[in-house]
């Protein structure tokens, strides 16, 4: 017989202190500390903290408060630019030479001044490493062969840039006040290159900017912790750290806030956003912002083909019912493809829910009793929602809606290769000027499967040549007054024809605790700013 | 004594007879004998009970149900129950009672389809392996270790996004991730017996294999399967709701229990009811498979005690 | 057992490991492949244009046929190279070794819940085999097989957290605590408590205790169970009798004798259930936003991260594999009865 322990009087004391350990967990101060502003946010989509490489929502934001760029536009007046690492630019006679001026001694979070050799280094290094944002750059000509001759310093503060064809000098502009157009300290970055990748694994998980903030720490899909830089050109932050953690769940955002473990929660949805309002301690902020909310119906299907089909779904959807129910505060209708807040932006809601116009089109169509459809759809809030919303409301004229929820990706994957019948998305815009979205909703070079520009306009096989030559041609466009009468034809024409149903423009709302307050809330992601942020 | 009870008198005595005139009347008397050990476990039949009244709700659905479980009106979003939507609406208005009751049926579905694909695939490989023994067993049985080895919820994940969504493919995804268990189970039974006097004794009358195995080996398996297969059930509905729950089960607007869950917990802290339902729907009917399995464990696996 | 047949049976072991393991990085390797998601989009994300797409996929390799895919990533997982992930561009090594602690913290605490409440349970049930006690051990423990973990996980947060107020909310530590200490095992309920910060201890105890304790309880089902049926089981055993015959007290029989005598199978139960919370609850960590080795693996496969996954799937077998070898040692050291 094997003696063993006494494990009674051992179960014992393990209850004992278990006990002890629940005593213990009084509820942690639901405070956070005075000088550091704690965001929840979904950041999962985060891929890289490298302005040259960082295109999503969120990492964009992060960039925008770690970098300065050359020029800005005013927040209030999209059209009104200002200067912030530039002093002056401007355009030769010839409209492809821009001349562009350095404002004298500002520095680096290293304490290197910001010369012409950082901007050429910048410029020269997102071009030439061209990832995902690069084009912005690289479709005015710019390559990785001739950007030294087209982009050079003339001196310790002037630089020169000379564009391929004599492009409408605003689209040049916004396209300067990206965030891949973002100005990073040489010295810094070409201290850290490896094997001639311009620094850019360094650069993933750490800064070399010159802006509010410099980057402590970016865990993927947890969180990024940033420190401000109290040297900062334009004033000392009135915060010292801002962390930013990935909270996936709008409930849970709304509880850490609430409970006052966060000071900001980002992605509250409709019922969260109603809820709130009842709590004193709790504010809401709310800006527009450029993304679209879209559904795009791929001309491969041969019941969507057809015209009468199109515009029948456009008479299907009840925007009103969604918009009242389920995306109040968070969308707003919006049914042309330039956001509000774009030059050229078409504010005419030409569709609204009517079955009986619907009916007469389908039935003109040939489908009186309607048809089956899949459309793809991600599985989350408000997406799924709108869905199985619409699969109701189509289902009045016959039109049978199969709902094939998945994955963001796996949704993203069939609709790139153009397996989908609907896809239910958003699209936000690349950069500030209209030739953003006009491109991909309205431009289409090549239908075929091996095209070289895949637009949405491509991915849903619209064949549109006569629209993409006339898109096409307004980028040219120098008489900003002639450019918008441009737009506005085409998104009225796009309204009627398009396979797109455009149902909403974003909204982006921005909740936080009663007294810290300051945020700065832009027109696009690459506008949100925190330095502002102030806890009383 | 009325006439109806001296039948049943006769039944019971031919049931309990002790020298059975034929295999029949053996094997009904003593699955009778188990009846009566069953019905003397008070859980177990709470947990009948419970399975009844699944499978008597999933039969009459569309006349106990009072709404289509589709049918939105967003006007009527998240109500509170009360007399007309029993379990209160969910967010697009569509009654909550109707979708729990409609919504049995998918959870009994995805349970028996399940059931019908693992067990004889289970039964097939595990005996197998068990009989012939030597290389095919090892094969066999490093294919269910390989299986095994990996969380249960991420296979069935990865096969879910691999097939597409929905519930017959949910069924595919769960079934292959849930076979190897019963395999393990089939194969121990089978080494138990596959020297025994009666299994030579045949192997003699010139059976072959196949006639072994299906005549002989499978039937001595399958009370250990059937408790198991009880057992699982709720582990299925389990897995089932949860890859709802991950938003890759059921395709909307089936109402499945797992993916009404999922919706329902962004409004958990101000409309409880629209989460919390369901999962008690989960709970009831799982509890009910544990409890029944539990009780025939008693009776069909006494070593089991 | 001879040097000879002890060196034969481990090579036979070892063989059989790597033929497991094998198979394991085949199917995984064949599911990331079959999954229809495309692996470049983690890497550029949607709006890249398309020459920027081409290039990242044939540096991904995905250019060239899946065996040699396989056989490529085969080669350097054999000179210890994981790849990096896509989604998170970090090594995949340094990835695991930074979600493993989160998951070994939960599973560590929720194991110690359910050993110390289900084997008194198991042991009570046991003894009072057929009474009142019996029947709620054995409800409580059909009830924890029964219930949906995220679904518990839910309420739980729901009562605890939002209207109770007695823990902390989903994630692993308090923002504000976040980066105080050295990472030495990354276990932060260790580090803290290594360097005295008990702040910090108390705010990671305060997050860890509900996740632990409703994967606690799935864990305390089982262990009671296996308690109850092994305590019976000895009970009823001649020496048991002989020593109440010889007058030794009830509990002195109960706890000391009998107990003492299961703990080695009760051992292989509680390391199997240890197993299978190690292998990463994902549900759990998905409701309790837990940043565990389940997250970890589940998100790379929603973007097709096959290095990632592959990296995990590798750590998930390596912890099955292990911890069953493990046990089967300590089963025959312990017990020589055991062949």
């Amino acid at each position: 017989m094997i003696e063993t322990f006494h494990f009674g009087r051992r179960a014992a004391l393990l209850a004992g202190v278990a006990a002890i350990a629940f005593a213990y967990v009084v509820p942690a101060s639901a405070q956070t500390p005075k000088d550091t502003v704690v965001m929840a946010k979904q950041i999962d989509d985060i891929i890289s903290m490298d302005p040259g490489e960082s295109f999503e929502f969120s990492g964009s934001e992060a960039v925008t408060n770690i970098y300065d760029r050359l020029i800005r536009f005013d927040l209030a007046d999209v059209s009104k630019l200002y200067g912030s690492l530039a002093e002056s630019w401007s355009v030769g006679a010839d409209g492809k030479t821009y001349t562009i001026k350095l404002k004298p001694g500002i520095k680096f979070h290293s304490g290197n001044p910001v010369t012409s050799e950082d901007v050429v280094y910048s410029f020269t290094r997102a071009v030439t490493l061209n990832k995902s944002p690069g084009f912005i750059l690289t479709q005015f000509g710019f390559n990785k062969d001739n950007v030294k001759d087209r982009i050079k310093a003339v001196d310790a503060t002037t630089v020169t840039m000379t564009v391929e064809k004599p492009f409408a000098p605003t689209f040049f502009y916004y396209c300067l006040t990206s965030t891949v157009a973002s100005i990073l300290d040489s010295k810094l970055v070409k201290a850290n290159e490896k094997d001639g990748d311009f620094g850019n694994a360094w650069l993933k998980t750490n800064s070399a900017g010159s802006g509010p903030y410099k980057l402590v720490s970016w865990k993927a899909s947890e969180s990024y912790t940033l420190q401000a830089n109290d040297a900062w050109f334009r004033g000392k932050p009135a915060n010292k750290r801002v962390v930013v953690r990935h909270v996936s769940e709008p409930a849970s955002q709304r509880l850490l806030l609430e409970k006052g473990d966060v000071d900001f929660a980002r992605n509250l949805t409709k019922d969260q956003l109603e809820a709130i309002r009842k709590n004193d301690a709790v504010q809401v902020m709310q800006g527009r912002k450029g993304s679209i909310l879209y559904l795009g119906l791929n001309q491969k299907n041969a019941n969507l083909k057809k015209p009468e089909v199109r515009e029948a779904l456009k008479w299907l959807t009840d925007y009103d019912a969604l918009e009242a129910n389920i995306v109040r505060g968070t969308y707003v209708q919006h049914q042309a493809f330039l956001p509000v807040g774009f030059l050229g932006a078409l504010s005419d809601r030409p569709y609204k829910y009517d079955v009986a116009k619907a009916k007469a089109l389908l039935a003109k169509a040939g489908l009186a009793d309607g048809f089956s459809v899949t459309m793809d759809t991600r599985n989350n809030s408000p997406i799924i929602d709108i869905a199985q919303a619409l699969q109701a409301q189509w289902g009045k004229a016959g039109v049978k809606l199969e709902i094939i929820p998945g994955d963001g990706r796996q949704t993203l994957t069939k609709y790139r290769a153009r397996n989908h019948d609907i896809y239910i998305g958003a699209w936000g815009p690349d950069y500030q000027d209209p030739h953003t979205n006009a491109e991909t909703f309205a431009i289409n070079e090549n239908n075929a499967e091996d095209a070289k520009s895949k637009t949405l306009a491509w991915r849903n096989a619209w064949d549109i040549p006569e629209m993409t030559k006339k898109t096409s041609a307004l980028v040219l466009e120098k008489d900003a007054k002639k450019r918008e009468a441009g737009y506005l034809e085409i998104q009225k024409e796009h309204q009627k024809t398009s396979p797109f149903v455009i149902m909403f423009q974003q909204v982006e709302v921005v909740a936080h605790r009663k007294g810290v307050e300051g945020f700065i809330l832009g027109p696009s992601f690459d506008n949100n700013f925190y330095y502002n942020i102030a806890k009383k | 004594m009325s006439a109806a009870s001296v039948t049943t008198q006769g039944w019971r005595a031919w049931l309990l007879a002790p020298e059975p005139k034929s295999r029949a009347q053996a094997k009904l008397g003593q699955a009778y004998l188990g009846w009566l050990a069953f019905r003397r476990n008070p859980l177990a039949m709470v947990g009948l009970g419970i399975i009844l009244a699944l499978l008597a709700v999933a039969a009459l659905a569309p006349w106990i149900a009072p709404a289509s479980p589709i049918a939105q009106d967003l006007s009527l979003r998240l109500l509170e129950p009360d007399a007309t939507h029993w379990f209160g609406t969910d967010e697009l208005g569509r009654d909550i009672f109707s979708r729990i009751v409609w919504g049995a049926r998918i959870t009994l579905t995805i349970v028996a389809l399940v059931v019908v694909i693992v067990a004889p695939v289970g039964l097939v490989v595990g005996t197998a392996a068990g009989y012939f023994g030597g290389w095919f067993d090892a094969v066999l049985m490093r294919v269910t270790d390989v299986f095994l080895a990996f969380p249960r919820l991420i296979l069935a994940l990865a096969f879910v996004a691999a097939l597409g969504p929905g519930i017959e493919n949910a069924v595919i995804a769960i079934a292959l991730t849930a076979w190897p268990p019963y395999a393990r189970i089939a194969r121990a039974e089978t080494l138990t017996i596959r020297n025994a006097d009666f299994i030579a004794a045949a192997r003699m009358t010139g059976a072959g294999p196949m006639r072994i195995l299906v005549g002989h080996v499978m039937p001595l398996c399958l009370s250990s399967l059937i408790v198991r297969v009880t057992l699982d059930m709720a582990g299925i509905i389990i897995i089932a709701a949860g890859l709802g729950f991950l938003g890759l089960g059921a395709q909307p607007p089936s109402p499945e229990w797992g993916a009404m869950i999922a919706s329902g917990r962004r409004f958990l802290l101000d409309q409880w009811w629209v989460a919390t339902i369901p999962g008690l729907a989960i709970c009831t009917v799982s509890l009910g498979f544990n409890l029944l399995g539990d009780g025939l464990r008693d009776v069909l696996d006494p070593k089991q005690q | 057992m001879t040097a000879m047949s002890f060196a034969r049976s481990g090579v036979r072991v070892v063989f059989t490991v790597a033929l497991t393991f094998l198979g394991l990085l085949l199917v995984t390797f064949l599911i990331g492949r079959v999954v229809p998601i495309d692996p470049v989009l983690a890497a550029v994300g949607d709006r890249a244009p398309a020459e920027v797409y081409e290039r990242v996929r044939l540096e991904l390799g995905l250019d060239k046929p899946l065996w040699e895919q396989f056989w490529i990533y085969l080669t350097k997982v054999l000179t210890g190279d994981f790849g990096s992930s896509v989604l998170t561009s970090n090594k995949v090594i340094d990835d695991i070794f930074r979600v493993f602690p989160a998951t070994l913290e939960l599973a560590t605490v929720a194991t110690l819940i359910g050993v110390s409440v289900g084997i008194p349970a198991g042991v009570i049930a046991a003894v009072n085999q057929g009474k009142w006690q019996d029947q709620v051990v054995r409800v409580l423990g059909l009830v924890g097989y029964s219930i949906p973990v995220f679904w518990l996980g839910l309420m739980g947060l729901l009562l605890f957290y939002a209207k109770l107020g007695l823990v902390a909310g989903p994630g692993r530590q308090g923002v504000a605590f976040e980066d105080l200490i050295e990472p030495i095992t990354g276990v932060v309920l260790l580090d803290s408590a290594i360097q005295g910060e008990w702040e910090v201890f108390r705010d990671a105890f305060s997050h860890v205790i509900l996740p632990a304790a409703v994967l606690g309880y799935f864990s305390l089902a089982y262990i009671s169970r296996m308690t109850r049926s092994f305590m019976i089981e000895q009970l009823r055993q001649e020496y048991i009798v002989t020593a109440r015959v010889k007058g030794l007290s009830e509990r002195r029989v109960v706890w000391r004798h009998a107990l003492g005598n299961v703990l080695v199978p009760l051992l292989t139960v509680i390391a199997l259930s240890y197993a299978n919370l190690l292998e990463g609850s994902v549900l759990t960590e998905t409701v309790f936003a837990w940043p565990g080795l389940g997250q970890y693996i589940t998100n790379s496969l929603l973007s097709a991260d096959m290095n990632a996954v592959l990296g995990g799937t590798i750590m998930v077998g390596v912890i099955f594999i292990g911890i069953n070898m493990l046990t089967d040692v300590l089963y025959r050291l312990v017990d020589p009865r055991a062949k």
